[in-house]
């Protein structure tokens, strides 16, 4: 058994449930990534992993005990999560927002230690933003503010670390650096990482393990991105007909869409081109024709 | 280390078993307030239409006084000063945590319809019941937490749970504002003249067992607060960013809820309605402070000098027939919050 598993959870919110019978495990050691098609349950996935969100149903199993039964700072000092939405309190320095990563590590009397000192000042470099210790957070642009962030889960410091879409609203080269970052962590410090993202290229190229989530919150796939990211696989989940090819760079699946063929357009030669079926939309894909595959 | 991570200074005692950080403008600012309390007590202790010495006031509180002395100082100024403390912090503490709680400046009791709630209680307890000043407390006291109960269960539910229970918790103040009057109307005239008093909310004329009975509820709930604002500061991030640092996000809510709905609904039993001072006293000593978190030892001094200054000015300025401590509260208090915040957003948009 994995540190971090899920059992049969069901998942959702007052009158909806996102997800059935969900039973995903997070092997140890690895850089686990969730990808799917909006509104799959991906983000309460990993709510219920960091358990910020109770399961209506089944259970989360993190070191072979039930997640809820453990007090929450034992939870906290374990695995830790990089929400999709945090509000840093107006007029907070960059500093003290990294520093109540801490808090599962402090007593009433006891607020502020060495290693306090120490992990924060780490966090702080291994992201880049010692500088800014004493600067706003309301200052800073959203790239360094999405490392500020990340760097308050890392003083945390947790063996597992849970980030929910870390990579949204940056631009392409600050999303190379919170991945290039995750991956040094995975790598050099051993940590184990779960991640949603929506880019299933920089999932193929970082994640060591993948779990594709289908619309309803059920595995359609799990295993190393080469294995498992597949045109079937695109297809069947996003309801996108593409390519897949090897990345030039890295050597991993590259997913290539295909443009949809316009009405009166000769037939294409290639198979798995599906009339109508552009990206991905949010609620549709009912008894959407998906031809190919 | 050249320049320090962290804000505030580090006090370490016990070779390091216990550091606490304080924030030096926090200190600073809640030893201001307590000065103006100390100096507003003795001014109220000495001053008045019977001026007496402090050397004739200490010996009143030891016991060595003469009967005109202890009925001034015992019987009239001290229940009123000691009042004017409790009720000051009581609803500082309650304000500072509820804003904190709702993310919003307005989401303070006397806004949310809370202390109205409690109006509406005692408003029942004295044209219905023609209860005398302990059950007109009680009244208050049940009349504000169920409002507060009312208002928190209807606002429950996903989403921006601050803004909605402030937009509720002003539709149900409204609606109970309307109630209160009608109860007015419905009494006879000398019930009506008393519920009418009662409404202005007055520091003057409450018996040391009210004075007490809200005593025991300051002293054992402001700890609890004060020991839970670094749960309600990591709260301020939203919900799940506090559960995932540890924080058990239900139970520390519903904890920090009742507190300070209790701390509201017993200083409103036991002075009536004091306007404004739940707002004000946090916003002033969180921009004193210039603090990003909640801060409410500051605040709670905050409110205990704002309200003895206040209660000084009505019964000084304008004896021998005081306005009510209301509308001192509100002169004094509005006017010096409008003040700092202009200042603060002139200063942050240049």
């Amino acid at each position: 058994m994995t540190r971090l598993h899920a059992q049969d959870v069901t998942l959702g919110y007052e009158g909806r449930t996102v997800a059935r019978d969900l039973s995903v495990e997070i092997p140890d050691d690895s850089f686990t990534v969730i990808v799917g098609p909006n509104a799959c349950g991906k983000s309460t996935l990993l709510a219920a992993l960091a358990r910020v969100l109770a399961p209506q149903a089944g259970s989360v199993v993190l070191d072979g005990q039930a997640i809820a039964s453990y007090r929450s700072k034992e939870v906290a000092r374990r695995l830790g999560l990089l929400p999709q939405t945090a509000t840093a309190p107006g007029g907070i320095t960059v500093g003290d927002l990294v520093a109540r990563g801490r808090y599962p590590h402090q007593q009433l009397l006891r607020q502020w230690s060495d290693d306090d000192e120490v992990a924060v000042a780490e966090a702080m470099a291994l992201t880049n933003v010692a500088d800014l210790a004493s600067r706003l957070v309301d200052e800073l642009s959203g790239g360094q503010r999405q490392r500020v962030w990340l760097a308050m889960a890392l003083a945390q410091e947790t063996p597992i670390l849970l980030l929910d879409e870390p990579t949204t609203y940056l631009d392409i080269s600050h999303q190379i650096d919170v991945l290039e970052l995750c991956a040094r962590l995975h790598a050099e410090l051993g940590r184990t990482l779960v991640a949603v993202l929506h880019d299933l290229n920089q999932a193929a190229r970082y994640a060591t393990h993948l779990i594709a989530l289908r619309k309803g919150g059920v595995v359609a796939a799990t295993g190393a991105p080469r294995d498992v990211l597949t045109e079937e696989l695109v297809t069947d989940v996003y309801g996108l007909a593409c390519r897949v090819l090897p990345d030039p760079e890295t050597g991993t699946p590259m997913v290539v869409p295909r443009r949809p063929e316009r009405m009166g357009a000769a037939a294409g030669a290639a198979s798995g081109v599906a009339p109508g079926a552009g990206p991905a939309v949010e609620g549709a894909g009912d008894g959407r024709p998906v031809a190919g595959g | 280390m050249s320049t320090p991570l962290v804000t505030g200074r580090l006090l370490r005692l016990g070779g390091g078993r216990i550091s606490l950080r304080v924030g030096p403008r926090s200190v600073a600012v809640g030893a201001v307030a307590a000065l103006i309390v100390v100096v507003g007590a003795l001014v109220s202790l000495t001053t008045g239409a019977f001026p007496l010495t402090l050397a004739e006031v200490g010996e009143t509180l030891v016991g060595q006084g003469s009967r005109a002395t202890e009925f001034v100082v015992l019987d009239q100024r001290l229940p009123r000063l000691v009042l004017a403390v409790l009720v000051g912090a009581a609803l500082a503490v309650s304000g500072a945590v509820l804003q904190s709680l709702s993310r919003n400046a307005l989401g303070s009791p006397d806004v949310i319809g809370f202390t109205t709630g409690a109006s509406t209680g005692a408003l029942v307890a004295i044209v219905t019941f023609g209860a005398g000043t302990l059950g007109t407390s009680l009244g208050a006291l049940l009349g504000g937490i169920v409002t507060a109960l009312v208002v928190v269960t209807l606002s429950a539910g996903r989403g921006t749970q601050g803004l909605r229970m402030v937009l509720i918790g002003i539709g149900i103040g409204a609606a109970l504002l309307a109630v209160n009057s009608w109860l007015i109307t419905t009494a006879v005239l000398q019930t009506a003249v008393d519920a009418q008093a009662w409404l202005l909310g007055d520091l003057s004329n409450r018996g040391w067992p009210q004075i007490l009975a809200l005593g025991v509820g300051v002293v054992v709930l402001l700890p609890v607060l004060f020991g839970m604002a670094r749960r309600l500061s990591l709260l301020e991030l939203g919900d799940r960013p506090a559960g995932a640092l540890g924080v058990d996000v239900g139970r520390t809510r519903t904890i920090l809820l009742l507190c300070a709905v209790a701390l509201a609904a017993a200083s409103t039993a036991a002075a009536g309605p004091i306007p404004f001072l739940a707002l004000a006293a946090p916003q002033i000593a969180r921009s004193l402070t210039r603090a990003a978190t909640p801060v409410l030892v500051p605040s709670a001094l905050c409110g205990a000098a704002l309200l003895v200054v206040s209660d000084l000015a009505v019964t000084r300025l304008f004896s021998p027939v005081p306005l009510p401590v209301g509308i001192a509260t509100g002169l004094i208090g509005g006017l010096y919050l409008v003040v700092l915040l202009v200042r603060l957003w002139r200063g942050s948009t240049t």
